[in-house]
């Protein structure tokens, strides 16, 4: 079995057993599958690629293909206990409207996003004068289904303009976390927010 | 004749019950009996009746959903779903397809002979509802030795009679596969069929219902299952198959067919109806037509039991949208059910569940062996 990849073992630390989880843009369904088996969860994704469909189906994993805005639509508040955003927060149009509704139906929100700070993309664009292609932004200007760029300070920013809660933190490298300037060193980044009800 | 790959030589089964006074109370308030059910099963039912699956066909639909009749070359309808290593593997699964009543293919309907007269019911026949085909079939598995179904599986008004099943026996359901239907007839729906029926009943030929032994309405049924054909395709689909390609190649400056899609139209309203009753037609419409399971009505104990579902669309599909197959997941989503839902792309239109073979086959056969593994 290939090992699991860093971001996954971070998330699945993260939830605690028997949790309701809500998966946005859930992929082909393998997070999902790995938190059914370590963490006995009560799983449902939201993909839009219908080939991505498929191979949820192929796991047993339950998933409504549609976009996350729709998805999301329809669930009562605080429904899932997390609701899990990785690398696909910066695929939506309407970030914003996603973090509120996330954090309406779900009481914890993990959100995993590739760093546009990382330190060799300051130097692709410092001294080369060209787009960042980083491990964790593989893509081309023109194929990047990336719409929004940012780094671990702006979404710190984000949430405290928000009023959103971080509950934890994590910083991840190639093979392992990042422990120093994480908006420097980081590749990714895991947040679990929250929005604490009065 | 050669051998038929798959299932090979199949033969419909017929099972009767309900005979007075025991006759069953329909939704109408009227009575039937007796009632004969038309059935085929594939496979075999294991040891512990914990492999049975229900398949529910579309509206002119039958029995026959695989296999060959003995001299016969053409399959049963949804043959590419069903058979040994298929979607519905009959090397697993005991699968079982009957008719719905009202229909015309073996099970009891308008043409059938009323007891009490010795004649065909024609409009004697009371007003059935999809949830009283849904009980007919309820007695069939009783009748089988079922307790649960492992799943119960159709498209179009098949899928209306499967959420019919969640809705009147959810204990007896371990799963279900409802494929471009909807929760409720909507008003375009609706529309087309009274077109439909006011076409068959337009016909002098109809003689009020009463044209057996006559023969049928021929050009009113025809004009309706014409009606019924544009809607199973979509815009991309008939340009793909038709184009504005002629018959001829000239126009023929009259109004005989010059154009193939005129020519499909009027072949498979003229081939309908040597198949299919017209008072069936109007039977079977308004059962549709009343169908509603809105609104709540889907879960009426308010429990959903532990059914998983898998809820199949096609984008193209326009006569039954996604949009209607998304609002069954939308009563599914605040209830905590399992589900799938999965919009196929695909230009065929509401035609698309009989011909998406390859993705739907994919989806199903998955779905089904997750469910059987959670079952043991």
């Amino acid at each position: 079995m290939p090992e699991t990849q860093l971001d996954y073992k971070i998330i699945c630390r993260i939830i605690a057993a028997e949790s309701k989880v809500l998966d946005l843009g859930c992929g082909g369904g393998d997070l999902l599958r790995l938190l059914v088996r370590e963490k006995k969860s009560r799983v449902q994704g939201i993909e839009l690629n219908e080939k991505a469909i498929y191979k949820c189906v192929e796991k047993g994993v339950n998933v409504f293909h549609g976009d996350m805005e729709t998805g999301l639509k329809g669930y009562p508040d605080k429904f899932f206990d997390y609701v899990i955003l990785n690398q696909s927060m910066q695929e939506t149009k309407n970030v914003d409207f996603v973090i509120e509704e996330s954090l309406r139906v779900g009481k914890k929100v993990i959100v995993g996003f590739p760093n546009f700070a990382f330190f060799q993309a300051r130097l692709r664009f410092f001294f080369k004068g060209k787009v960042p292609i980083t491990p964790s932004l593989p893509y081309r200007w023109y194929d990047t289904p990336n719409l929004h760029f940012l780094s671990i300070t702006d979404f710190m920013d984000f949430c405290r303009e928000k009023k959103i809660t971080v509950l934890e933190k994590h910083y991840l490298g190639r093979h392992k976390p990042v422990g120093i300037m994480p908006n420097f060193f980081a590749l990714n980044a895991v947040f679990l927010i929250t929005r604490e009800t009065a | 004749m050669s051998e038929k790959e798959g299932i090979g030589i199949v033969k419909t089964q017929y099972f009767t019950f309900a005979e007075p006074p025991q006759d069953i109370k329909l939704v109408c308030g009227q009575k039937l009996g007796a009632i004969t059910v038309a059935y085929e099963t594939y496979g075999r039912l294991n040891a512990d009746k914990s492999n049975a699956i229900l398949l529910l066909h579309a509206f002119s639909g039958d029995a026959h959903a695989a296999g060959y009749y003995e001299g016969e070359d053409k399959p049963g309808w949804w043959d590419a779903m069903v058979g040994p290593g298929k979607a519905f593997d009959t090397t697993k699964y005991f699968v079982i397809c009957s008719n719905c009543i009202g229909g015309c293919k073996g099970s009891t309907g308008p043409s059938s002979i009323n007891p009490k007269t010795g004649k065909p019911y024609a409009l004697e026949f009371p007003i059935i509802t999809i949830a009283d085909m849904v009980n007919v079939q309820k007695q069939l598995i009783d009748y089988l030795g079922i307790k649960k179904l492992l799943s119960v599986a159709g498209g179009s008004m098949g899928g209306m009679q499967v959420l019919q099943w969640v809705a009147s026996y959810p204990q007896l359901l371990r799963s279900v596969i409802p494929i471009a239907t909807t929760l409720k007839h909507s008003p375009q729906q609706i529309a087309f069929d009274e077109v439909g029926r006011q076409a068959v009943m337009a016909d002098p030929d109809w003689r009020n219902g009463n044209y057996y032994g006559y023969g049928q309405p021929e050009r009113g049924l025809a004009i309706a299952r014409m009606i019924g054909h544009i809607t199973y395709m979509s815009d991309e689909s008939m340009e793909e198959k038709f184009s504005r390609r002629l018959k001829d190649d000239n126009y023929s400056f009259s109004f005989e067919s010059d154009f193939e899609v005129e020519g499909y139209l009027r072949y498979h309203g003229d081939s309908f109806v040597k198949r299919f009753d017209a008072n069936s037609y109007l039977y079977i419409t308004k059962a549709m037509d009343y169908f509603d399971l809105s609104n709540g009505k889907l879960f009426p104990s308010g429990t959903t039991a532990d059914i998983r579902f898998l809820v199949i669309a096609f984008r193209s599909d326009w006569l039954y949208p996604p949009y209607q197959s998304k609002e069954i997941i939308h009563e599914l989503k605040m209830r905590h059910v399992d589900s799938t839902y999965c919009e196929i792309e695909s230009t065929y239109g509401h035609d698309a569940f009989l011909l998406e073979i390859e993705e739907e086959s994919h989806l199903i056969r998955h779905f089904l062996n997750a469910t059987y593994e959670q079952a043991k």
